[in-house]
């Protein structure tokens, strides 16, 4: 157990401050372990489909989150529990959506790869390589038009880097000059092919920023920290009118692409390497070094955990979707008539 | 009423609908100072400036993309694809994401936005900017499909298409553009959906769309003049489909003829057919005839485009042999 004498945070010269590094360190634990219990459910074939994971990648979606205001506009891609959760959607609905529950955020209608909670900002999760960036840039142009102060943020793969939507996404906010900011967490592999065999350039996000007028930002994907503070830029940038910006989070995907891949083709030294800058360890240690009390840090995740527990629950208690909803919502009335 | 011909019809309709509904934006290649390279967009970036009316780069996966994001966050954007057949390099936004949207999380997004398209042939442009495209959209869940034939249609259901709460897909036939029509006057907005019955017989329903509407009109009173009377529909809108008048006509007259600018399979009639066959086949006197497009990418010579879309001649021409 953690003693209570320790000295309280010394947070004096600190630009973070003990409210933000604890929610940092409770969102990168909640996706850690609900990934980790999506993986164990996958198991045991109550997860159908696939499920891409974002373990060793939870510094991004922490980072940016926590930075955010609520009324923020969260695109992400098939890898996009995370940034699901990171916007506060309950992990119930989560998990509920991957073992296609009645509880689930999308009502067993979208799954895995197309988790989104409107209400919590997270406008989609888009399976379709690159279409998000754009459509993270219409949300951005409509908050541009309406006045608010919202920001859009689009985060994807470096794979993403190569497909003609993101260029044309790039060039058009940058044009308007539009509040977004587009976000390459960069795990260093399209799907199973490193992404230096494919890329034209060593930085696949951060290299092609200057096309576009915009400055190559590259920050470590693994720091919780290092990802706030920059996200935190690129929001105060966007909010003032400055326009968009262009990150490139390096990170490290712990496990292969999908449920279908073991991730064989990783060198063992690099998995070694990456492992040993596992955010989640890392961040604990942070906190501790900042003088966090080690029973705070390990309480958050004891809430954590006994959270995951009783969303799996809750999810494996949900009854299987209604069919009666097979066929609506195709059109705003809710149906689905194409006909009279 | 005033005359207008359909490309200031596509004009007037944005315009009326963007005094009255600031959210209304309009975004597009060409669209803003210079009008629109089809005329259809003249004055509406001197009366309604560049906030609401944007020139794009060429990117319509950008432009498109766009419009999605605008409107599931409260816009109701109008997007112009220039030529149709540009559909293609954006097909994802369209078909992936705009349509399966709103499905895929449960009626959470909602996407009132229009896409307006110079669709079809005639303008001896070639195969890659003259193909009537209006099945593609019409298989795809989640959209709705217009196409008018007339300036009176395109204000009113252009103005409907922008109010309404879906995604639609609003097809301009680029050889009607010149064409001449009373318009009513003060706001117009018809009703997606409806079929509009343009002439009434008893021995066939000749049933068709956009361009071939005009030439179905021209077949039916050649027939006339031969003792063949018949129905003639303008569907207007292929999502929804207003299957009610479409069949009560072929009850009616015991005979279905389609006229499709589209390539032959899977061409919109197919699937009116299908409906025809099922519903009235105890009613029918007759085979239900197709009258299409060949299935070839279109030609640009004069006579080879002429040849290939269904001609007055070529429509009087079937109706005949096969009322035989």
């Amino acid at each position: 157990m953690a003693t209570e004498e320790t000295a309280g945070p010394d947070l004096a010269n600190d630009d973070i401050g003990e409210e933000a590094r604890l929610a940092l360190w409770r969102s990168q634990l909640e996706i850690r372990h609900v990934e980790q219990r999506a993986h164990d459910l996958f198991l045991q074939n109550l997860v159908k489909g696939t499920v891409h994971l974002s373990l060793g990648q939870e510094a991004v979606a922490a980072g940016f989150a926590v930075a955010m205001e609520d009324g923020d506009y969260t695109f992400c891609t098939y890898r996009g529990h995370a940034h699901t959760l990171a916007r506060g959607a309950p992990m119930s609905g989560v998990l509920g959506e991957l073992m296609g529950r009645e509880c689930g955020l999308l009502a067993g209608k979208g799954g895995s790869m197309h988790l989104t909670s409107v209400e919590h900002g997270a406008m989609g999760s888009y399976a379709i390589i690159g279409a998000h960036l754009p459509i993270a840039m219409g949300a951005a142009w409509s908050a541009q038009y309406r006045g608010t102060s919202q920001v859009s943020v689009c985060f994807f793969g470096d794979g993403t880097t190569n497909i003609g939507a993101f260029h044309e996404a790039l060039n058009m906010a940058k044009v308007w000059s539009l509040p977004v900011i587009f976000v390459c967490e960069n795990n260093l592999y399209m799907e199973y092919t490193p992404i230096g065999d494919v890329t034209a350039v060593e930085h696949p996000a951060a290299d092609r920023a200057p096309a576009y007028g915009m400055e190559s930002i590259i920050v470590d994907g693994n720091d919780a920290d290092a990802v706030y503070r920059v996200a935190r830029t690129a929001y105060d940038r966007a909010r003032s009118g400055g326009g968009p910006s262009l990150i490139e989070a390096k990170t490290y995907r712990q496990c292969g692409h999908s449920r279908a891949d073991p991730g064989a083709y990783r060198p063992d030294e690099e998995v070694e390497e990456w492992l040993a800058r596992d955010p989640v360890p890392a961040y604990r240690r942070r906190l501790l070094d900042f003088g966090f009390a080690e029973s705070a840090v390990e309480g958050i995740e004891a809430e954590v955990l006994a959270a995951v527990d009783a969303a799996t629950e809750t999810a494996r208690a949900s009854p299987p979707p209604p069919p009666d909803i097979l066929e609506t919502e195709v059109y705003a009335d809710g149906g689905a008539a194409w006909r009279n | 009423m005033a005359q207008l011909t359909c490309r200031e019809a596509v004009a007037a309709a944005i315009a009326q609908e963007m005094r009255r509904d600031p959210s209304v934006v309009f975004l597009g290649e060409d669209i803003g100072a210079a009008g629109g390279v089809f005329k259809t967009t003249v004055g509406l970036f001197e009366e309604f400036g560049p906030d609401r009316v944007r020139d794009t780069p060429i990117s319509e996966q950008a432009i498109i993309g766009a419009a999605m994001g605008a409107a599931m966050t409260g816009l109701r954007p109008i997007a112009e694809l220039m030529f149709s057949d540009f559909f293609a390099v954006c097909w994802d936004l369209v078909a992936n994401e705009i349509a399966k949207s709103r499905y895929m999380t449960n009626g959470q997004v909602s996407f009132p936005l229009v896409i307006r398209s110079a669709n079809g042939g005639g303008a001896r442009f070639g195969a890659q900017h003259s193909q009537a495209i209006e099945n593609w959209a019409m298989m795809i869940p989640g959209l709705k499909v217009v196409a008018p034939s007339n300036p009176a249609d395109i204000v009113g259901l252009l103005a409907a298409s922008i109010r309404d709460p879906d995604p639609v897909v609003f097809f301009e036939q680029k050889s009607l553009y010149g064409t001449r029509g009373e318009v009513p006057d003060g706001e117009h907005v018809d009703a997606l959906g409806t079929a509009k019955v343009l002439r009434e017989g008893g021995d066939a329903a000749i049933v068709a769309l956009a361009a071939m509407v005009p030439r179905a009109v021209a077949a039916a009173e050649r027939l006339a003049a031969e003792g063949i009377s018949c129905t003639v529909i303008d569907v207007r809108s292929l999502v929804p489909l207003d299957t009610r008048t479409i069949l009560s006509a072929v009850s009616e007259t015991g005979r279905l003829f389609t006229v499709e600018e589209n390539p032959r399979l899977c061409g919109w009639g197919a699937e009116i057919a299908s409906i025809a066959g099922e519903e009235c086949f105890y009613d029918l006197d007759g085979p239900i005839v197709r009258i299409t497009t060949p299935h070839i990418p279109l030609p640009s010579a004069d006579n080879l485009e002429d040849l290939a879309l269904p001609s007055v001649e070529r429509i009087a021409d079937t109706v005949r042999a096969s009322m035989g």
